[in-house]
């Protein structure tokens, strides 16, 4: 074998090697947690209050909680991040406060989520009032994600070649039909993938909630938008941490962590599905 | 019909289009020729307003469409590109259906009813010559046409706006002997209802489809007469250079 060929098998097999051991990793946690929670799981789990002190019941309200805070982020992160996109790369030009907005939104990501938690309890919870609260926290979830929506829109309509914009103008479309009805639609997909990445981002965040909506214990649901609510991972953190009885709470933990998990790559991948399904209607692929 | 009056352009400090003086007639074909970097595509883009999408650029001179200066201050620009259509050198329909693509444009101008979008979808797909060949897969997405039929449907697209100028830059030199043919012949019929300025690189095709033929050089109008004229006895040598392909 000449000297070329023996780098490159040398090269290939740590590459792959490198690659099988990130892969472990990933399928070793996935299998702590499943072998340590799967024991807990059933259906009252999922549909039941915690009960005596949460060494025994089920999880429900901090699913709930979960689930209604990742829906009222979404709802104020999307449109927010995806216009705010539109405005930077369709419509701001090339100027420095277009760079200027860039290097902030940049920064806005790298600020640790505990910050956001400070800033959402200063001011949505103390500030404007609005207390510990479903929509304290969503707001605080969805600047925390903000960057991500942003960043993920701009590069979906920086993939689409001008001559589909130049096309719909040469029809005499304005600006604004021509995103509407050519590029938003083109984009979606890969603006979808923003929205899974956030999705999953503010499942998982236990700082930004800490002070702005989680709730130690609450065995029941929310009536409205200005209660608090039990959530997934800051339900793990207190288990973990602080119970009342460590060792009765520990399989409830992992329970906890399993379904917290599950509910992420289910989410996943029904956005994924809805982002093949709408590729597939565009023929791009 | 069309009229420019010494128009200069500026691309940043390149002047790129020097005191350009011409008149297009209503219902003829005139083919712009010229070497790579000549002006002519961005003459072909002066009459939709295209270059106003580029940064940096500047324009002096008045170009009338019906006498009226499009460079006015007063005049909408979408409504303009309504009035003159453009077909690109690569085939660019929309992420849409057949249907969907010709429509498009009757949909933004708010163009009528349904009954007639769907009349007017199929007239310029007659006329562009291609609704035999789409008419029962009008649902379908334009990707699934072969780049000629691509072709064919941005011009049923861009005829759906009833406009009165057609400009068209290079429309088929992306696109194979066959299909080009086909859009020599569809650019000779569309010529009785339509007014179309055309960019090409070849030759031969100039020659084949236009009226008129205007030579461009290094940002100059170096010779305009009659196709014919300009083919078999150019008044001006470097025309004869270019044509019989001793330089460019």
């Amino acid at each position: 074998m000449t000297k070329k060929s023996i780098n490159e098998k040398v090269a290939f097999l740590i590459f792959r090697v490198l690659g099988i051991v990130v892969i472990g990793i990933l399928f070793w946690i996935l299998g702590f947690i499943i072998y340590n929670g799967i024991g807990v799981i059933s259906w009252e789990f999922l549909t039941t209050e915690p009960t005596e002190g949460m060494t025994a019941g089920g999880i429900f309200p901090a699913i709930m909680g979960t689930l209604t805070l990742v829906l009222g982020s979404m709802v104020v992160a999307f449109p927010l991040g995806v216009m705010s996109a539109i405005y930077t790369q369709e419509y701001a030009g090339k100027g420095w406060t277009v760079r200027f907005i860039r290097v902030m939104t940049s920064n806005l990501a790298s600020i640790p989520s505990i910050v956001f938690g400070l800033f959402g309890m200063a001011l949505f919870v103390n500030k404007l009032g609005f207390g510990d609260s479903i929509i304290a926290g969503s707001l605080t979830l969805s600047l925390l994600v903000l960057p991500v929506v942003i960043r993920t829109t701009e590069e979906a309509l920086k993939a689409i070649p001008n001559s589909y914009r130049t096309g719909s103008y040469a029809l005499g479309a304005t600006k604004l039909q021509t995103i509407r009805k050519v590029i938003l639609p083109m984009a979606m997909p890969n603006i979808f993938t923003g929205l899974i990445l956030s999705i999953g981002r503010v499942s998982g965040e236990t700082a930004p909630i800490l002070f702005t909506v989680a709730a130690y214990f609450l065995p029941k649901l929310p009536s409205s938008i200005f209660d608090q609510v039990m959530a997934l991972p800051y339900h793990l953190y207190v288990l973990a941490t602080s119970g009342a009885n460590m060792e009765q709470t520990r399989p409830i933990a992992y329970g906890t962590a399993l379904v917290l998990i599950a509910i992420v790559l289910m989410m996943n991948l029904l956005a994924s599905l809805i982002r093949r399904k709408m590729n597939k209607k565009l023929k791009m692929q | 019909m069309i009229e420019t009056k010494n128009i200069n352009f500026y691309y940043g400090n390149f002047h790129a289009l020097k005191d350009i003086s011409m008149k297009m007639e209503k219902n003829t074909v005139t083919a712009l020729i010229g070497p790579s970097g000549c002006g002519k595509s961005t003459f072909l883009r002066l009459f939709n307003r295209m270059n106003d999408l580029i940064d940096d650029t500047r324009l002096t001179g008045a170009c009338l469409i019906n006498n009226e200066n499009i460079y006015q201050k007063n005049v909408r620009v979408d409504a303009l590109r309504k009035r003159v259509g453009m077909v690109f050198q690569k085939p660019n329909p929309f992420p849409k259906s057949i249907f969907e693509n010709v429509a498009y444009g009757l949909r933004v101008n708010d163009m009528g009813d349904k009954n007639y979008i769907k009349e007017t979808v199929e007239q310029s797909l007659i006329n562009a010559a291609l609704w035999d060949e789409v008419k029962d897969k009008l649902n379908k997405s334009a990707f699934e046409l072969s780049g000629g039929q691509q072709q064919r449907l941005c011009i049923a697209r861009a005829l759906a706006v009833n406009p009165e100028v057609l400009l068209m830059d290079e429309p088929a030199s992306a696109l194979d002997p066959i299909s080009t043919s086909k859009i020599e012949e569809l650019i000779h019929d569309l010529k009785k209802d339509y007014t179309i300025v055309i960019v090409t690189h070849n030759m031969q095709q100039a020659a084949r489809v236009s009226d008129r033929t205007a030579f461009f050089m290094l940002g100059e109008l170096v010779e305009y007469n009659d196709t014919k004229k300009i083919f078999l006895n150019p008044d001006i040598e470097q025309t004869q250079n270019y044509i019989t392909g001793r330089f460019g």
